[in-house]
């Protein structure tokens, strides 16, 4: 079944002339045919031009000059402009928004002859963490079609998860890569901040935000990191550093690995189900030769609520550029400018958008400063000095992504607080600006686990390589929900 | 009641970069409407700025030309508020930490006095769009050619106390920021603009009084105009027993007057915080030496070489260095006239620019070169003719044909009588055709010397060599 390939099986099929990419794109695009009514998990299908795409990369596989990777479709987040193409960011704000120009990892990807299936659903402006407040309307998670797949990148975690597209894209600021990816029993990974390009990444909080692959296995995105990867002269916080190949060092003993456990990871909060799959999936990393050493991770608690000041700060600022002046919604017949203003971000923005906007706003605000903003950086630089601290002790540390399995719609979204709770393990490591991943663990009342795992400045090739080993050693990666094998 | 005028003055500079500050688009001025924003300054979702390295230096050349602190590391920050030509819906400054610290500018208030002004520092930021309310049937036109556009605000100390302070200090920033190359400080075109911030106290107070702040006064003129126009108006309040509100007004030109703008100027909270998108810039030692060394001889240098080299005054040097142009036309005339500085001096400040000023002419368009002025002072000095042909020759040359002064004699018949056989013969004549004052200056008149040099120098039309004609005279009438 082709939809069952992972990226690494579809490039060995093409290459051996198993399949065509034609034929690889029409069997996706007829799957999401088939099955997206339900799961909602796309934005706009790209049907002509994928499979134009496709042609052109059979064309170049034929006559020898295919990258790699070339003809293998994929699903782009709707937060990555994609030019001559609707990019909607979840939002009635940019529902009539075509882009002008391409985002670094669109070009990327069709550098390397990858085939755009489409857009895929997501939280309004990255905000959310179970897709609940897309203005395209929730999507469903395929292992049970009652809950949500995860937030803010449900959209690319469902269609990967019913195999709609083999991989996509992802973008994480405090989760949204690994929370869907642990919600929908997938490998997803948020690489070290400035490891890739954020231009034409529709901006939430630009201090945080990360683009990333969300795949089925740990080779799979490391092929995708791979091409996303690298430095960006249009991006000033996009480093200047080589890119590995991130495929190389996958298969590395791992004996000796320390594995650093904090300790205020276990206590309150976390489903005793989902403690227990963690718990096991240590032992297998132990088995591997793996060392797991007790870390301390003292101001754990703090990142929450530095969080939650500084991402909505800098919302509040980004999001200003949409006034309906220039493209975007407009309100109709305007009276005058703060008319304008009012009623076209009033109409255009959903109400979680608008909390946050106003959140941010507050905290930046003269008197307000001081308190908020200036000392949740303060908070946000403990939190950083408690990883620096801690990667003394261990290579990687390791724990649960999310404190519950994939929870019901409506179940969390009348209380933000709640929902905000539910990135306690993943927000951390976006303050701290650290690479993390999240991979299948195993089950709790039939719904998918995540692991995650966060390594030290610029790791992603050990946590993939310790990812890689887990996933010889298990199979959790490679099953999907019956109804859509 | 003795009131106190306290002035600072805020300077937005456009530097001169090839492209905007964080964009590549063009800078150039007057081109049709939104052909020069690009995505970044259209602030479409998604794009990033990336910082202009040559506006940096710019910063560090000003930082250098006032003596000032340049800061090792500036944050670039975002100061947040809502207007159409403000695409991004924040303008990206710098606000705790600017390039440039405090530093010092002298000016020249007249022949006698200078006056340190301070400057508290100067930061780098980008200029907004610009909003048109004119042609559009009740709607207002958005140009956003002028949105990313690199700006340099200079803020004052409130160290002046008069309107000609402001306007001696302005100019000494207009003059400071061509010397440097980074701006052509054009005020008409809005390269140059002046926020001018003024308030009354009560002499021998320390306490400031409230200010009130013209925005955007676009020449000298106006400048002294404006201000002068607010200090009446301030003072008349305050004499009145009233209070002054701090507000923000425009000067009206035709009225002559200031007035509050009629918008309410709601205290704006600006939310700014440091911009995530740009990285902190970093100044080092060593870069602030190479800027250093590429920097021109600044106006304080030229002046004190000008009066140590060329023995002139102090005014005199003062006005020659005022403006770039000027101070290099002035050496270039030296050089021509061999050494002559005073003389180049002379003629420059007085018959060139009084004939430019007259023809409503820039320097740059002189008709007439350095050189060509040198030559004019050479032949002074050889005695080929004297002071009064000079300045006919001079006359010719205006009319800029670019003829040298010999080329110019020759041509006109200005030779110099230099005869001595010719010289006497007119002295003969004139001899001949008063005999009173002959008899008179004989008699102990020597003053009379004089009206027989003015009729000798009459008769020949003026162009008997002076220094013959005294010799020859004297000869003469001595009998």
């Amino acid at each position: 079944m082709l939809h069952t390939y992972t990226l690494a099986a579809l490039r060995d099929g093409l290459a051996r002339g198993d399949f065509s990419s034609r034929e690889l794109t029409q069997h996706f695009l007829n799957r999401i045919q088939q099955y997206d009514s339900e799961l909602n998990s796309f934005i706009t299908v790209c049907a002509d031009n994928a499979l134009a795409q496709a042609q052109i990369a059979d064309l170049a596989r034929a006559n020898g000059s295919a990258h790699a990777l070339a003809g293998i479709p994929l699903a782009q987040k709707d937060i990555f402009c994609t030019q001559g193409v609707k990019t909607s960011c979840g939002s009635k704000m940019l529902d009539n928004f075509i882009s002008p120009y391409n985002a670094h990892v669109i070009s990327q990807c069709e550098s390397a002859g990858l085939v755009m299936l489409g857009k895929t659903n997501m939280d309004e402006f990255a905000m959310g963490s179970s897709n609940e407040s897309s203005f395209y309307g929730a999507v469903k998670n395929p292992w049970d079609l009652t809950k949500v797949p995860g937030g803010s990148s449900g959209g690319s975690a469902a269609a990967v998860a019913a195999r709609l597209a083999p991989a996509a894209t992802g973008t994480d600021t405090g989760g949204s890569i690994r929370q869907p990816a642990a919600l929908c029993n997938l490998t997803g990974l948020k690489p070290t901040y400035g490891r890739v390009s954020r231009w034409g990444m529709i901006a939430y909080a630009s201090s945080l935000d990360q683009a990333g692959p969300m795949t089925q296995t740990a080779e799979d995105a490391a092929l995708l990191l791979n091409v996303m990867a690298g430095h960006d002269a249009k991006d000033s916080t996009s480093i200047d550093k080589d890119v590995p190949d991130y495929t190389v060092t996958l298969n590395n003993d791992l004996k000796g690995l320390r594995i650093g456990i904090p300790k205020q990871y276990f206590g309150e909060g976390l489903d005793a189900d989902v403690a227990t799959v963690i718990q096991q999936s240590l032992k297998e990393l132990e088995k591997l030769g793996a060392i797991l050493v007790e870390v301390d991770l003292p101001n754990t608690g703090l990142s929450v609520p530095a969080y939650y000041v500084i991402a909505p700060a800098e919302a509040s600022s980004n999001l200003s550029r949409f006034d309906g002046a220039r493209f975007g919604y407009r309100c109709d017949n305007p009276k005058d400018l703060t008319d304008l203003y009012k009623r076209s971000r009033g109409e255009g923005f959903g109400s979680e958008v608008k909390r946050r906007i106003m959140i941010g706003t507050y905290a930046l605000s003269a008197g307000y400063y001081d308190a908020y903003y200036l000392q949740a950086q303060k908070v946000r630089r403990l939190v950083q000095q408690d990883f620096v601290k801690a990667f003394e002790q261990c290579d990687v540390i390791a724990g649960p992504t999310s404190p519950s399995v994939a929870f019901g719609f409506g179940e969390k979204n009348t209380d933000p607080v709640a929902m905000y709770l539910s990135d306690i393990y993943t927000i951390a490591t976006n303050l701290a600006g650290l690479p993390a991943m999240s991979i299948p663990a195993g089950f709790s009342k039939n719904l998918p686990v995540g692991l995650q795992l966060v390594g030290n400045y610029w790791q992603e090739a050990q946590l993939l390589n310790v990812a890689h080993r887990y996933q010889q050693v298990t199979a959790w990666h490679s099953q999907l929900p019956f109804q859509f094998a | 009641m003795s009131w106190e005028v306290v002035i600072g003055l805020e300077v937005h500079v456009q530097l001169n970069t090839h492209s905007k500050i964080f964009s590549g688009s063009a800078t150039t001025f007057g081109s049709e409407p939104n052909t020069q924003a690009s995505l970044i300054d259209l602030g479409m979702p998604g794009v990033l700025p990336v910082l202009n390295k040559e506006a940096v230096n710019m910063a560090i050349r000003f930082g250098l030309g006032v003596d000032a602190d340049i800061g090792s590391m500036s944050i670039f920050a975002r100061k947040n508020y809502f207007y159409p030509d403000l695409p991004k819906g924040y303008q990206i400054s710098q606000f705790e930490l600017p390039i440039v610290g405090k530093g010092h500018l002298d000016i020249i208030l007249d022949s006698e006095t200078t006056k340190r002004v301070g400057i508290t520092r100067a930061h780098l930021e980008e200029d907004a769009g610009k909003s048109l309310h004119e042609d559009f049937a009740g709607m207002s036109g958005i140009d956003l050619n002028r949105a990313g556009t690199p700006l340099l605000e200079i803020v004052s100390e409130p160290d002046m106390r008069s309107a000609k302070e402001a306007v001696a200090y302005a100019k000494a920033i207009h003059s400071l920021i061509r010397y440097l190359g980074i701006s052509d400080g054009n005020m008409a075109e809005g390269s140059m603009r002046c926020d001018c911030n003024v308030s009354l106290r009560k002499k021998g107070t320390e306490k400031f009084g409230t200010r009130r702040e013209i925005k955007n006064v676009n020449s000298f003129k106006f400048i002294e105009k404006a201000i002068n126009a607010e200090i009446a108006w301030q003072m008349d309040e305050l004499e009145s027993g009233r209070e002054v509100i701090q507000s923000t007004v425009l000067y009206d030109a035709n009225k002559n007057e200031t007035r509050a703008m009629r918008s309410k100027e709601e205290a704006n909270d600006y939310r700014y915080f440091p911009d995530p998108d740009l990285l902190p810039v970093i100044v080092t030692e060593t870069m602030i030496n190479d800027i250093r060394a590429l920097l021109p001889e600044l106006p304080v240098a030229k002046k004190d070489r000008f009066m140590a080299d060329f023995g002139l005054s102090a005014y005199d040097a003062g006005v020659l260095v005022a403006e770039r142009e000027l101070a290099e036309y002035f050496e270039a005339t030296v050089k021509a006239a061999n050494g002559q500085a005073k003389q180049a001096a002379n003629w420059v400040m007085g018959e060139l620019l009084g004939a430019l000023n007259k023809a409503e002419k820039e320097l740059t368009d002189s008709p007439i070169s350095a050189e060509q002025l040198g030559g004019l002072i050479n032949r002074i000095n050889d005695n080929t003719i004297n002071g009064k042909i000079a300045k006919q020759v001079f006359s010719i040359m205006l009319e800029g044909h670019n003829e040298t002064a010999d080329a110019i004699i020759e041509k006109h018949g200005l030779k110099p009588v230099t005869d001595t056989g010719a010289i006497e013969g007119i002295i003969n004549e004139v001899i001949a055709a008063s005999p009173q004052q002959l008899a008179d200056y004989r008699g102990g008149k020597d003053k009379l010397f004089g009206y027989f040099v003015g009729e000798v120098m009459k008769r020949s039309k003026g162009k008997a060599n002076p220094a013959q004609v005294n010799e020859l005279l004297k000869k003469a009438l001595a009998g």
